[in-house]
């Protein structure tokens, strides 16, 4: 025994991460880029698989309205066309009934939430508005079907009624079941609590020492939230609209169960016949011969391309205001 | 004997106040019912829609009589404001009111013990059950939870722990991901996994896509919670030499754990009822399908959609308390969620 066993070896010192670390880090970085791969895949597996039909049909699968496939006995396509321009139109149509009417009472309620309600009352709603955004889309679907239409159907009948002379709101033949405007209100009531919620945490965020100085120079309630709290907010809101578009634009379930799908491009809100990409892959899902199924994932490609694009620019919309406000 | 001193709230409202106020209301009521009875407008639309009007112009007739224009204003856009809450709550109320009414008469004794394949759509309410439907959605929800869980936990600690190069386009593709539709998911999983690899529905199929859509929701909620420990726990941590595996493996998770059960569980409410996937993946059979990576196999979206297209009253019956047993499983998740964060996120 020694007296050099008692002392250590110094240890070398290094910023060098262990092994143990290293193997986390990579775990972990793997795991991060998870998003990157599936949101890859998807877009290549489906222009994978649409691509026959996508080079086949062109810049008319875009353009064209018409979705018919005629096969013989042994089941080869004899003559096909597929054009999504109705669908396309009638997904806008929709998500923009839908924002429209969603939008401003969003904004209200959020405003309410934020600066109205007393403090119970907002815990309340806050959770309960919170649970309908967990709501899956079959019950909106199916409640709006049998519960909302009857009554959706009157108010679009009295919009045509007194404001029939604008081109929007013309409804030739008299046809008011299932239209996109039907489905354009449910949209909104699926989409409303996105946009509250997206708007309450950015009215949250306006700086209270200009609320405070608002209403000490005194202002009302309303004044102040001209000054100060619409100014930081706006686009926000705007983002919170966007981030409604594109959820409104990629349902399908319920936008299935109250639309009537038509080949056809139509801009008349309140007539009974719509189109939507989603429905359409469900529509044509279940009887679709082998083509047909390829121009479906062509279709799925496109939806998907819209959507990632409005939340794209939603998200880089509701991230700059997050930043600006402090 | 001293004063004391008893706090005055010179804000609250003076009872004389309070009794204007109701007053106004009742006065609005009043007239929305006078003057839909006088005039040719009928229904439950013009009761409200004259009601808030007239509530509006009464308020704030009063507010200008007394303090000027400036309050006249405030006082019409608190009542538009309200009208905003108001217009929200409804939709809420009037499906949980339509789901319960409409679905407890679907209820039986053997709703939880029977499948539907000894029943066909016109059969009385007493045959059949959801027992394949409630199997179903459960191997769905917990494979799509052992795919799902790991990544959207590695995503958020990738974001908060790692803060790599990469943290920004993530943080964004994370986001992006969101917003994938539900039917993209499902054709994705069609046209890469089952067309090429497995050629028949499955539970594992279905799952797949439902792990898409729940990945985003994990990662997100997850990221939130992990930003809300404090950075003194990773420091000391570290300071008692700890490597960063351990810290993150010994600390971190442990505190954040209530917060992780909870972005588990907001994302199977996301995905227990999401339906367009599941119509292109899993076949919805009418049976208990006890192998998950085989065989069509029946779901709670799926029975619904097959029991309200279906059409006949007894399936529409049926579809209605499917949707009260779907949305009572939402529920009780959603406030599970809600009692288990409520100490960590203060909303």
């Amino acid at each position: 025994m020694s007296d050099t066993a008692l002392i250590p070896q110094p240890r070398e010192i290094s910023t060098e991460p262990r092994r143990s670390d290293k193997v986390f880090r990579g775990v972990v970085t793997s795991g991060g880029l998870s998003s990157l791969v599936v949101l890859g895949l998807i877009a290549l597996f489906l222009a994978y698989r649409g691509f026959e039909v996508l080079r086949e049909e062109g810049l008319g699968f875009i353009t064209n309205a018409d979705w018919s496939i005629t096969l013989d006995e042994s089941a080869n396509v004899v003559e096909s066309n597929f054009g999504l321009s109705a669908m396309l139109v009638g997904t806008i149509l929709c998500s923009i009934v839908a924002v429209v009417i969603a939008v401003p009472i969003s904004v209200f309620s959020a405003l309410y939430l934020n600066f109205y309600a007393p403090a119970w009352l907002k815990r309340i709603l806050v959770a309960v508005i919170d649970m309908m955004a967990a709501f899956p889309s079959i019950l909106f679907g199916i409640w709006g079907f049998l519960v909302l239409m009857p009554s959706v159907e009157y108010w679009a009948k009295l919009i045509n009624k007194y404001l029939g002379w604008i081109p929007l709101f013309e409804v030739e033949p008299y046809f008011f079941t299932r239209s996109p405007f039907v489905a354009g209100v449910v949209l909104a009531i699926m989409i409303i609590p996105i946009i509250t919620s997206v708007s309450r945490e950015i009215f949250a965020q306006a700086p209270l020492d200009r609320i405070q100085a608002a209403f000490a120079l005194g202002a009302t309630r309303w004044a102040m939230i001209k000054a100060v709290v619409i100014p930081h907010g706006r686009s926000g809101v705007v983002g919170g609209a966007m981030l409604g578009l594109g959820r409104a634009m990629g349902e399908t379930v319920a936008v299935y169960t109250v639309l009537n799908i038509v080949f056809q491009i139509n801009w008349h809100v309140l007539l009974g016949a719509g189109g939507n990409v989603a429905s359409l892959i469900i529509l044509k899902f279940g009887e679709a011969s082998e083509y047909e199924i390829k121009a479906l994932m062509a279709a799925g490609l496109v939806l998907f391309l819209l959507t990632l694009i409005v939340n794209a620019i939603a998200n880089v919309i509701v991230k700059s205001t997050g930043k600006s406000g402090r | 004997m001293s004063a004391v001193a008893v706090p005055t709230k010179p804000w609250a409202k003076r009872p004389q106040e309070r009794a204007i106020g109701i007053s106004f209301f009742l006065a609005a009521i009043a007239f929305s019912y006078f003057f839909v009875a006088v005039t040719e407008m009928k229904g439950k639309l013009a009761y409200a829609f004259v009601f808030f009007v007239a509530y509006g112009l009464f308020t704030s007739t009063f507010s200008f009589i007394n303090r000027g224009p400036q309050a006249a204003k405030d006082s019409f856009v608190s009542t538009v404001v309200s009208l905003g809450a108001v217009v929200t709550v409804i939709p809420i109320a009037s499906i949980l009111f339509t789901v319960i009414q409409k679905g407890v008469p679907g209820l039986h004794f053997g709703i939880l013990s029977n499948d539907m394949s000894m029943a066909t759509s016109t059969d009385p309410i007493a045959n059949g059950g959801v027992l394949h439907a409630i199997t179903g959605t459960l191997t769905l929800v917990f494979l799509a939870l052992i795919m799902s869980v790991p990544i959207g936990i590695l995503t958020a600690l990738y974001l908060t722990e790692i803060k790599g190069r990469f943290a920004g386009p993530i943080r964004f593709l994370v986001q992006a991901m969101s917003g994938v539709p539900s039917i993209v998911a499902g054709l994705f999983i069609l046209s890469a996994v089952l067309y090429p690899i497995t050629k028949s529905f499955s539970a594992l199929m279905g799952a797949l896509s439902l792990a898409i859509l729940m990945i985003p929701t994990v990662a997100r909620t997850s990221e939130e919670v992990l930003l809300l420990i404090p950075n003194d726990l990773r420091e000391a941590g570290t300071a008692l030499g700890g490597t960063q595996w351990r810290t993150v493996a010994m600390i971190v998770l442990p505190a954040a754990r209530s917060g992780l059960m909870t972005a588990v569980i907001l994302g199977v409410a996301r995905i227990a009822g999401e339906t367009a996937p599941i119509l292109l993946l899993t076949g919805g059979g009418d049976k208990v399908n006890p192998n998950p990576f085989d065989g069509s196999v029946g779901s709670l979206p799926y029975y619904i959609w097959k029991a309200f297209n279906a059409g006949s009253p007894e399936a529409i019956t049926r579809a209605w308390a499917g949707l009260l047993v779907l949305m009572i499983l939402v529920l009780i998740l959603f406030i599970t969620a809600r009692a288990l964060s409520t100490r960590k996120i203060s909303k």
